[in-house]
Order: structure tokens, then C-alpha cells, then sequence
């Protein structure tokens, strides 16, 4: 055990949510060196695009990400939007926010299901999920899917808000507030959760920013970066929200910023809801866009995804690139694993919500 | 009084002496000295004991058994879900699951160590049936009461990391090798506090045998409200003991897979698997006698039901605790091991030692 030994974590390992390697070095428990790798998920998405209609890529764009469908497909009608120099209705922009909001929300509670696992405590787990359905059922009553919701159309949203919609979302909304409460007491009041979040894996903000961190990871290191305010789409602009953030830079407070999160995509949706004016939900958009090129950034729950799309004027994308937030986090884990031990990687990793979908591509 | 053991003297009698006259009948002399010599005392007295020990052995593993229902389905209730479903309240799940693991092919990894692979998994399991053996379920129903069953309980159960780490050694993977070397620094760390609680109820009972234990408690007090301190200890150094979260490390599967057991299969991994819960059982039950008055209680119902039902409880809290936290990091328990029970099962002692000298029983 004096020896220093490479241990792989992955591919197929308790700990990966999706199929991907973490290597670490071990000098008895504590690591010296790590080193993802990635690939194992590589479906050859942006080279697939090209060969598909616009409108056909929307579905696509929902495969990105299992955990947020709705943000990628989201980005891809908003980057398409730009390029065909169409803007979607008022009404579609504002139920647009409710349901990146909800969709935000089912993305960090499937965060919370894997941080559980990793911890070993499936009570956070089953709790997570419960709650998770909850707005699963309202995302299901609106685009008709649980998952992969094809809801986002190019100049709008596939169907207008179904009947009591509102109300529905407004009584869940109050149920889940008393839950998140309860889920909270389950991590912030257990002492064996601080002891392995506390201080693990810190990070402060100028590391984070030189290695192009972005989302909650960077947002815990105190760095106040949110695209939704600084570069705001949709109808963020008019929306009243906080960017949620943390000065300790380590597990426990990336923990704290996507729980407060939740609270404020819950402000969101409700003033969303509230406030989406009467109209119409979609306009036309012309087969082919005009040539040229576009480039489009949003604020996915796992930090800032942007896609650049390429016209040359037919009705196929010339090309379409996509930056991962996680693709990018994952490229930081070195920095963060290195001199903690071998337990910390699941608490470290699990909190940096992988999703290999989206970083494969 | 017919005694179960009386019952199956007769038992083994009434056989030997068919099989004698069997013997008798073919009048050949050497078989007939046999038949003589499978009447004498001895022999009856060993086959009878062979029989209670498997009569017991099959009593406690149903037992057992049911520990493995009960944190199924109580874990199920803490996680609002319903736990096990298959046959009669999800009780026959079980014997599902070991028919499933008898089925499975017997695989040896080829770089292992063959002869210690083999071994440790027995040596393991057998230390764990051995301690079936040292614990009474009354002063009616056990299969020893040496005078020092309590010394022979404790040193049984410290054979049980030295197993762990030969066999995660001779498994030839670097999971198991630390998940090995892990059991054996936890065990020894948390085996010291209980070693002390131990000796602080023997202090102030000044009796080694269990039976002698609970017959000092019927007469004078409960154990755990004089020594609650030290019954505080024993429950949390019995968790780690029983390798249960939140002190699971050696078998923590988000980082090691399964722990030392990673390459084990079949049967030997499910009874592997079993045998944390037939620990359980047994550290369980020595909670119930040190410190809750082993079967004593009032008879209305058999004493071995008193036993049972205290066991059970004493279960149901660590379910309790493995359903609220999450698991903690080697170094935590090694300092929590040392640095915290060990000086309270100390203060413990000293105050069973005061209570001694002072007489107050």
C-alpha cells in the first residue's frame, strides 16, 4: 500500500451516473492525480444534425440531456429562432420560462437522487424522486411526456397552457415548498452529511473562472454569474429573482446554491404564470433560413450551455456546435479530487451532476 | 420437565438402540460391539448435542432472516415506499434471493490467491456461525453457558477483520484490498470501545456468562439506566462493528464497488451478505443483554419472546440510524472510534467501578 496505485473508477462502476472512467492515483486513500475520461457515449450528435431538417432536430435536441431535456430543446429552437430571424410570441416566451423553471427544478432533484446514492443514504434518494414527480406530472400535463418533452417549437411552444394549468402548478408549488423544507432538514441538520461536505473539494472563484467553470459550481465559489440575469432571454428580464450564491467554494455550498435555486425557479414560475400575457403561442417560420451564422448561450441548471449554428442558406443546418457546461465542469475534477481522499470522489463528482449525455454528445 | 434437550436425549436413544438391534440381528460380532458402542452414554450425548446445535443454528438463521424483511420493509416505510412485496408481506423475497444466489455459477478470479480466497469466506462465515452458538435466547434455550461466554462471544467476533482482510488480499483487486484493509482499521477501532462497555457491565455484574448477566439484571436494575453512557457507546461502536451505514466504509459502494466481497459470486457472496445481518443479530441481541435485561420480562409470554421482541427493537433503531444518515469517511470513523467513544466507554467504566465499590446493588 506504500506504492502509489491507479485505480479506475468507471467504466462501469457504482459510483458513474452515465458511462464514463475517472482514474485516481492513490497514495493509500488520498489522491494524487485524477484523470477523466470521457467518450464511451459518443453518438456523433452535431455531425448527425446536419443531415436532418431544422425542425427535425428539435426531438434530437431533447436526447442531449436525460436529466433536462427541455433546456437543450429549448436552446436549439432559440439559437434556430435567431437564425431565421424570427422572435416567438410574448405568451410562448413567458410559459417557456415556467417550464425551464420546472424543468430546472426536475433537473436538481435528479441531482439530489445521485448525490443520495453517492453518500449511501437512499432516503435522500426516494425522497428526491418523489418529489421530482410531482413536476414530472406538470411537465406531463403539458407537453404529454415525462422525459423527453419535444415541447419547444422553432417561433414558439408546441400547445398552448391546458386548462387550470395555473392553478395546478400553483398547489404543487405549495405542496413542494413544505417538502423541500423536509428534504432540507434531511441534509442540513445531519451531522454525518456537514462531515463529508464541509470543506471537501474547495475551489475559490478565480480558479474556477480560469478553468471555465460555470453554473452552480462557479456560482458556490462566489463568483455572481447567472446568464438569465446577465444576458437575459426569454422573458427573464421582467422576472424578480435572486442569483443564488456561496463564498465557500466546497461540496457543501454547490449543495446550498441548488437547493436555493429551487426556491427561486419556484418565484419564477409562479410570476411566470402570472404574468403571461393572452396571444398567440407560435408563429410561422419561413423552411430555410437566410445564410449566415448565429451563436446562442443559455443558463442550463448545469451551468451555461451555448450552441452555433451554421446556414448556408438550405434547409439543413451547415453545422451546429454545442458547448456542454459539464464538459467543461468534468474537465475541472483534477483540480478538485487532488489531495482529498478516495471517499470524497463520490461526494465531489456527485455533486458536480454528470450527465453524459450532453457531455458526449 | 420434558426440556427440548431431554426430548431429543430420548430421541437419539430410541435411534441408537434400532440401529443396535438392527446390528444385533446380523449376528455378526464386530457389528454387534458397534451397535454396543453407538448406545454407550458418549455417543448419545454427542449426536444429541449435534442435533440441537443444527436445530439452533436453523432457529437463529430464520431469525436472521428476519432482520433482513424487517430493515427491508421498515427501510421502505422511512422512505415512503413499501419495501419488499413477494409472498406474505414481502417475507418470501428472501428465499428468493438465496435460491437466486445458490444458482449462480461459482467463479474464482484466475490471478487470485485460490486457497485464501476460499478460505477467508469461510473462515469468515464460520466465525459469525460460531457466535449463533454464544448467544442464549433464555435461560431454557442455548446451546453453551461457559463461564466465560462473554470473553469467548468477544474474541469469536474479533476474528472477523482478520478474515475481511485475508480474503480482500487474496481477491487480487484493488477494491477489495482497500475495502480489507478498511474493515480491519475500523473493526479495531470501534472494537476497543465495545471491548470497555463490555467489561464495565461485567464490572458491575461480576459475572462472565450471559445467563448469570440477565439474572443480575432481574434482580437488581436494568443495566442500561446506571451505564447509559456506556449503552450509548456499545450502539454506536456496534453499528461500525456491523458494518452498517453510516459506518459501512468497508463495503461503501460508491467508491469500492462491494468492498472487500467485490469478486466474490453465489452463495458465498449471499451469505456474505447475510452474515452482516446475522452480526447484526448478534450484536443486537448482546445490546439486549448487557444492557436491557436480556429475556426478563413479565410472563405472559415466553422469555425467548421477551428476547425477541427487544432484539427486534434494538433493530429497528439501526435501521432508524441507517435511514437518516449518510455514510462517513475511514478517517472520521477512526477518529470518532478513538478520539470520542473511546474516552466515553472509559468514563463508563469508571462510573460502573464507582457503582461497584459504593455497593449501591
Amino acid at each position: 500500500m506504500t506504492d502509489e496505485m491507479w485505480i479506475n473508477m468507471g467504466p462501469q462502476h457504482p459510483f458513474n451516473h452515465g458511462l464514463w472512467n475517472l482514474r485516481v492515483k492513490l497514495k493509500g486513500e488520498t489522491i494524487t492525480a485524477a484523470e477523466p475520461i470521457i467518450g464511451y457515449l459518443h453518438r456523433g450528435w452535431e455531425k448527425m444534425v446536419e443531415n436532418r431538417a431544422y425542425p427535425q432536430i428539435v426531438p434530437l435536441a431533447d436526447r442531449l440531456c436525460y436529466g433536462s431535456s427541455l433546456s437543450w430543446n429549448h436552446l436549439y429552437c432559440l439559437t434556430a429562432e435567431r437564425l431565421f430571424g424570427v422572435e416567438a410570441p410574448d405568451r410562448a416566451k413567458y410559459i417557456r420560462v415556467a417550464a425551464l423553471e420546472m424543468q430546472r427544478i426536475t433537473s436538481h432533484l435528479t441531482w439530489l437522487m445521485a448525490v443520495g446514492t453517492d453518500l449511501g443514504s437512499y432516503t435522500i434518494m426516494t425522497w428526491s424522486i418523489r418529489e421530482r414527480e410531482l413536476f414530472l406530472d406538470l411537465l406531463c400535463k403539458l407537453s404529454g411526456a415525462r422525459m423527453t418533452y419535444n415541447y419547444c417549437r422553432i417561433g414558439g411552444v408546441r400547445n398552448d397552457l391546458p386548462e387550470n394549468y395555473e392553478r395546478d402548478v400553483n398547489r404543487t408549488l405549495d405542496e413542494f415548498d413544505r417538502r423541500l423544507r423536509d428534504l432540507e432538514a434531511l441534509m442540513d441538520e445531519n451531522e454525518p452529511f456537514l462531515m463529508r461536505t464541509l470543506g471537501i473539494g474547495k475551489m475559490d472563484g478565480r480558479t474556477a473562472m480560469n478553468l471555465g467553470l460555470t453554473g452552480p459550481i462557479l456560482r458556490a465559489s462566489g463568483v455572481d454569474m447567472d446568464l438569465r440575469k446577465l444576458d437575459p432571454y426569454e422573458a427573464y428580464a421582467d422576472m424578480k429573482f435572486e442569483v443564488c450564491t456561496h463564498t465557500d467554494g466546497d461540496v457543501y455550498a454547490r449543495y446550498r446554491v441548488r437547493m436555493d435555486e429551487m426556491r427561486e425557479s419556484m418565484k419564477i414560475i409562479r410570476q411566470a404564470l402570472a404574468e403571461a400575457p393572452a396571444g398567440p403561442v407560435r408563429v410561422k417560420v419561413p423552411r430555410c433560413p437566410p445564410k449566415g451564422n448565429v451563436v446562442c448561450r443559455v443558463e442550463d441548471p448545469r451551468g451555461e450551455s451555448l450552441m452555433y449554428m451554421v446556414s448556408d442558406g438550405t434547409e439543413r443546418p451547415y453545422r451546429l456546435k454545442v458547448r456542454s457546461p459539464n464538459f467543461v465542469n468534468l474537465s475541472a475534477s483534477p483540480p478538485m479530487l487532488v489531495g482529498f481522499k478516495i471517499s470524497d470522489v463520490p461526494a465531489i463528482m456527485g455533486v458536480m451532476d454528470m450527465c453524459i449525455g450532453e457531455t458526449d454528445r | 420437565m420434558a426440556t427440548l434437550y431431554t426430548v431429543l436425549t430420548d430421541f437419539t436413544q430410541w435411534l441408537m438402540d434400532l440401529i443396535a438391534a438392527i446390528l444385533d440381528w446380523t449376528k455378526l460380532g464386530i457389528l454387534s460391539d458397534l451397535g454396543d458402542w453407538l448406545q454407550s452414554a458418549p455417543v448419545v450425548d454427542f449426536v444429541t448435542t449435534l442435533l440441537v446445535a443444527v436445530i439452533y443454528l436453523i432457529t437463529v438463521m430464520m431469525f436472521a432472516l428476519c432482520f433482513i424483511w424487517q430493515e427491508r420493509k421498515f427501510l421502505g416505510r422511512f422512505m415512503d415506499r413499501r419495501g419488499t412485496q413477494v409472498g406474505v408481506l414481502g417475507f418470501f423475497q428472501n428465499f428468493a434471493d438465496g435460491i437466486k444466489v445458490v444458482l449462480k455459477e461459482h467463479i474464482v478470479p484466475k490471478d487470485s490467491d485460490h486457497a485464501l480466497f476460499e478460505m477467508a469466506i469461510f473462515t469468515y462465515l464460520a466465525s459469525t456461525f460460531m457466535l449463533f452458538g454464544c448467544i442464549p435466547f433464555s435461560d431454557n434455550f442455548y446451546v453453551i453457558d461457559v463461564n466465560l461466554a462473554v470473553l469467548l462471544g468477544i474474541a469469536i467476533f474479533a476474528f472477523g477483520p482478520f478474515s475481511i482482510l485475508v480474503g480482500g488480499w487474496a481477491s487480487n483487486n484493488k477494491y477489495t484490498l482497500i475495502g480489507g484493509m478498511r474493515a480491519a482499521a475500523q473493526l479495531i477501532a470501534l472494537e476497543i470501545p465495545l471491548l470497555l462497555c463490555v467489561v464495565s457491565v461485567v464490572v458491575l455484574t461480576g459475572d462472565l456468562s450471559f445467563v448469570g448477566i440477565v439474572a443480575w439484571q432481574e434482580e437488581n436494575i436494568w443495566l442500561i439506566f446506571p451505564l447509559c453512557i456506556g449503552a450509548l457507546t456499545f450502539f454506536i461502536a456496534a453499528i461500525g462493528e456491523s458494518e452498517r451505514i453510516p459506518f459501512d466504509l468497508p463495503e461503501a459502494e460508491a467508491e469500492l464497488v462491494e468492498g472487500w466481497a467485490t469478486e466474490y459470486g453465489d452463495i458465498r457472496w449471499g451469505l456474505q451478505m447475510a452474515s452482516d445481518y446475522f452480526r447484526a443479530y448478534i450484536l443486537c441481541a448482546l445490546f439486549t443483554m448487557l444492557f436491557l435485561g436480556g429475556w426478563a420480562g413479565p410472563e405472559f409470554i415466553w422469555a425467548e419472546a421477551w428476547f425477541l421482541a427487544k432484539t427486534f427493537i434494538v433493530f429497528f433503531f439501526f435501521i432508524w440510524v441507517r435511514a437518516a444518515t449518510v455514510r462517513i469517511r475511514t478517517d472520521q470513523i477512526l477518529k470518532l472510534g478513538w478520539r470520542r467513544l473511546l474516552p466515553l466507554a472509559v468514563i463508563n467504566l469508571l462510573i460502573a467501578v464507582a457503582l461497584k465499590v459504593a455497593e449501591v446493588f
